[in-house]
């Protein structure tokens, strides 16, 4: 009953949390400056005729509500508009550009988390030591350091200088993309990774100050053993941290591809807000709002899976 | 020892060989006060790029100037140290005004979401209830979303520049200064004194502002510093993609994004900005986690 309403609950705040995103990103329409009939035309001639169809083809002239209603039933049903820059429209559009931000995120992803949590592991065994000074010293730069910035040092130390990666271009073939694709998804992994140094460090500390670690020592386990029931309990908090590590994501896939000119979303939403195109805009923030919330709400549920205690505090709270 | 400032970020891996003894015996805890000299350094650059922001009228009031027959040109020519971008400009003179804009932006970004988080955040701590349940659902839905994501769309569709970057991020980064003033004003608010001035009848703002206040100020001050760097990465990174910084203005992301297409010619270009951005965020941002650790020390031997 109680992990029920629960649930229930939470999957209310997420629809609400939706609802209201899905109302503000309608409004971006309304917060360009200028006329909304004029900037939906862009750069097609500006005649009454043009004006008028535009009007209509928005519903510009209804009432602001019924405006939002007639935007929310078409994005519903897979209608979310035409791009104002190329005339197409929007779902297209961002369906041809979606693999390749998926690759780099899906690569970035790997990258990041099968060095950093070996790491953050390694320091948070050698605490105090030069090891966990140079790798917490490491992980503040590499949050410190913008994604743009990171990128474009690699591509000067690794593709115009030693002439390992190619510059720019996205590659022929699978080994060809991977190939093109590896610098950038460094450049990502790089800040992501020091994100999760320091939580995985953050994790492992204060299982290790535990009283059952010191009990189980004492009774002559094995450091595997030990470190087995250290790593399962460290796990916890770095899984569900995993909505901050999206967060970063979604930031740093924007800026990487826009430095390794990667024909991506986030080259196209740069594109999009730098020329006006207000639609392109809201399909590509709310597919990111929708995804976000949809995984820090499984997150929450995972957290109540793998971890009773919560549920407890939850219910009781 | 470890006194790298700038250690690489990618050979986190590459130190395996120099030392692996002792495996297995528990590393006794040992808590090091943070390295002072790494501090040391942090402080440095942050006062030089400080002194750059604020004399830097009066030490290079040409550092606008084009050349453009003179063009990009590399390290070494006489009276350009580092070269010259695209339009003849000095690489290292337009470094020195970008500061204006890496001081300027963040601090305020930073004070205004402290005073914001003071503010509402102090509303919900001290009064609870209704008052609370407001703020917090603010802080929820902006924190529900990545800052950056929602910077990059809000600021660009209101037509950009430096100024609507910063208000935007003020807003996007006051919901954190939020939840911490309320968190700590909540934890003081069970305290005995608070009792005690309520007692002798002094007023609820009186109180917040003059006893709770004082209390959580350290706090606050250690998370202003972390959000200066993080401001100053949000606005280079809304410069480099074009919408912050106005074009021509001094700003290092902008730099960066304009030297790009000389990574050939003149790399400097881009990659001096690229890393004055990346040592003045990663020394604010040392500079803050050794107040945030001072700070802990001193309540922990209170």
């Amino acid at each position: 009953m109680n992990i029920v309403w629960f649930v229930v609950r939470r999957l209310l705040a997420t629809a609400l949390l939706l609802a209201v995103l899905s109302f503000l990103i309608f409004s971006l329409l309304y917060l360009a400056p200028g006329d909304i009939a004029k900037n939906l035309l862009g750069t097609k001639a500006v005649t009454p005729e043009a004006l008028a169809a535009v009007r209509a083809q928005y519903h510009l002239d209804d009432p602001f509500l019924v405006q939002y209603w007639h935007w929310l039933s078409g994005v519903l049903t897979g209608d979310w508009g035409t791009s104002i820059r190329s005339g197409l429209p929007v779902a297209d559009e961002i369906a041809s550009r979606a693999g390749i931000t998926v690759r780099l995120i899906v690569m970035g992803f790997l990258i990041a988390a099968l060095v950093s949590i070996p790491a953050g592991v390694w320091a948070a065994r050698r605490r105090g030591t030069w090891v966990d000074r140079t790798l917490v010293s490491s992980a503040v730069v590499g949050v410190s350091a913008p994604g743009f910035a990171i990128g474009l040092l690699l591509l000067f130390v690794f593709a115009v200088t030693l002439r390992w990666f190619p510059v720019y271009g996205t590659g022929e073939g699978l080994w060809g993309q991977l190939w093109h694709l590896t610098l950038p998804a460094i450049a990502l992994a790089v800040g992501l990774g020091a994100l999760v140094v320091q939580l995985t460090r953050a994790a492992v500390v204060r299982e290790l100050d535990a009283d059952y670690v010191t009990f189980q020592r004492s009774r002559g386990l094995s450091e595997a053993r030990v470190m087995g029931t250290v790593l399962r309990n460290a796990a916890i908090p770095i899984v569900t941290s995993l909505g901050l590590m999206v967060t970063y994501l979604v930031g740093g896939t924007i800026l990487v591809e826009v430095v390794f000119g990667l024909p991506g979303l986030g080259t196209q939403l740069q594109q999009a807000v730098l020329f006006k195109d207000v639609p392109v805009v809201q399909a590509l923030t709310l597919i990111t709002g929708l995804l976000v919330c949809l995984i820090s709400l499984a997150v929450d549920l995972l957290y109540l899976a793998i971890d009773p205690r919560i549920l407890r505090k939850a219910v009781t709270a | 020892m470890s006194q790298a400032i700038l250690p690489s970020p990618l050979n986190d891996g590459a130190n395996n060989a120099a030392g692996a003894p002792g495996v297995g015996l528990p590393v006794v805890a040992r808590r090091r006060p943070s390295a002072p000299f790494t501090v040391a350094v942090s402080a440095l650059i942050v006062l030089v790029v400080l002194v750059c922001a604020l004399l830097h009228g009066v030490l290079n009031p040409l550092a606008m100037e084009q050349d453009t027959q003179l063009g990009s040109v590399g390290i070494g020519v006489w009276g350009h140290v580092l070269g010259t971008d695209q339009l003849g400009r000095d690489v290292l003179a337009l470094l020195g005004a970008g500061a204006l804009s890496a001081v300027a932006g963040p601090l305020v970004v930073a004070v205004g979401s402290m005073l914001i988080g003071l503010l509402l955040g102090g509303l919900a701590g001290y009064r609870g209830g209704f008052a609370d349940g407001v703020v917090s659902r603010y802080a929820d839905l902006v924190l529900a979303l990545p800052a950056i994501l929602l910077a990059i769309v809000v600021a660009g569709v209101l037509g950009g520049g430096y100024w609507v970057t910063v208000l935007v991020l003020v807003v996007l980064f006051s919901p954190s200064d939020v939840r911490l003033v309320r968190g700590a004003v909540m934890e003081q608010m069970s305290r005995p004194y608070i009792e005690s001035a309520r007692v002798l009848g002094l007023s609820g703002p009186r109180i917040l502002f003059r006893h709770v206040v004082p209390n959580v100020a350290p706090v606050m001050l250690a998370n202003a510093l972390l959000n200066v760097s993080f401001a100053l990465v949000a606005i280079s990174s809304l410069s480099f993609l074009g919408i912050g910084a106005g074009v021509g203005s001094a700003d290092w992301g902008l730099q960066l994004a304009d030297g790009r297409a000389l990574l050939g010619s003149n790399p400097l270009a881009s990659i001096a900005p690229g890393l004055a951005i990346v040592a003045t965020a990663t020394s604010v941002n040392l500079l803050g986690h050794w107040l945030a650790e001072r700070l802990e020390k001193k309540a922990v031997a209170r």
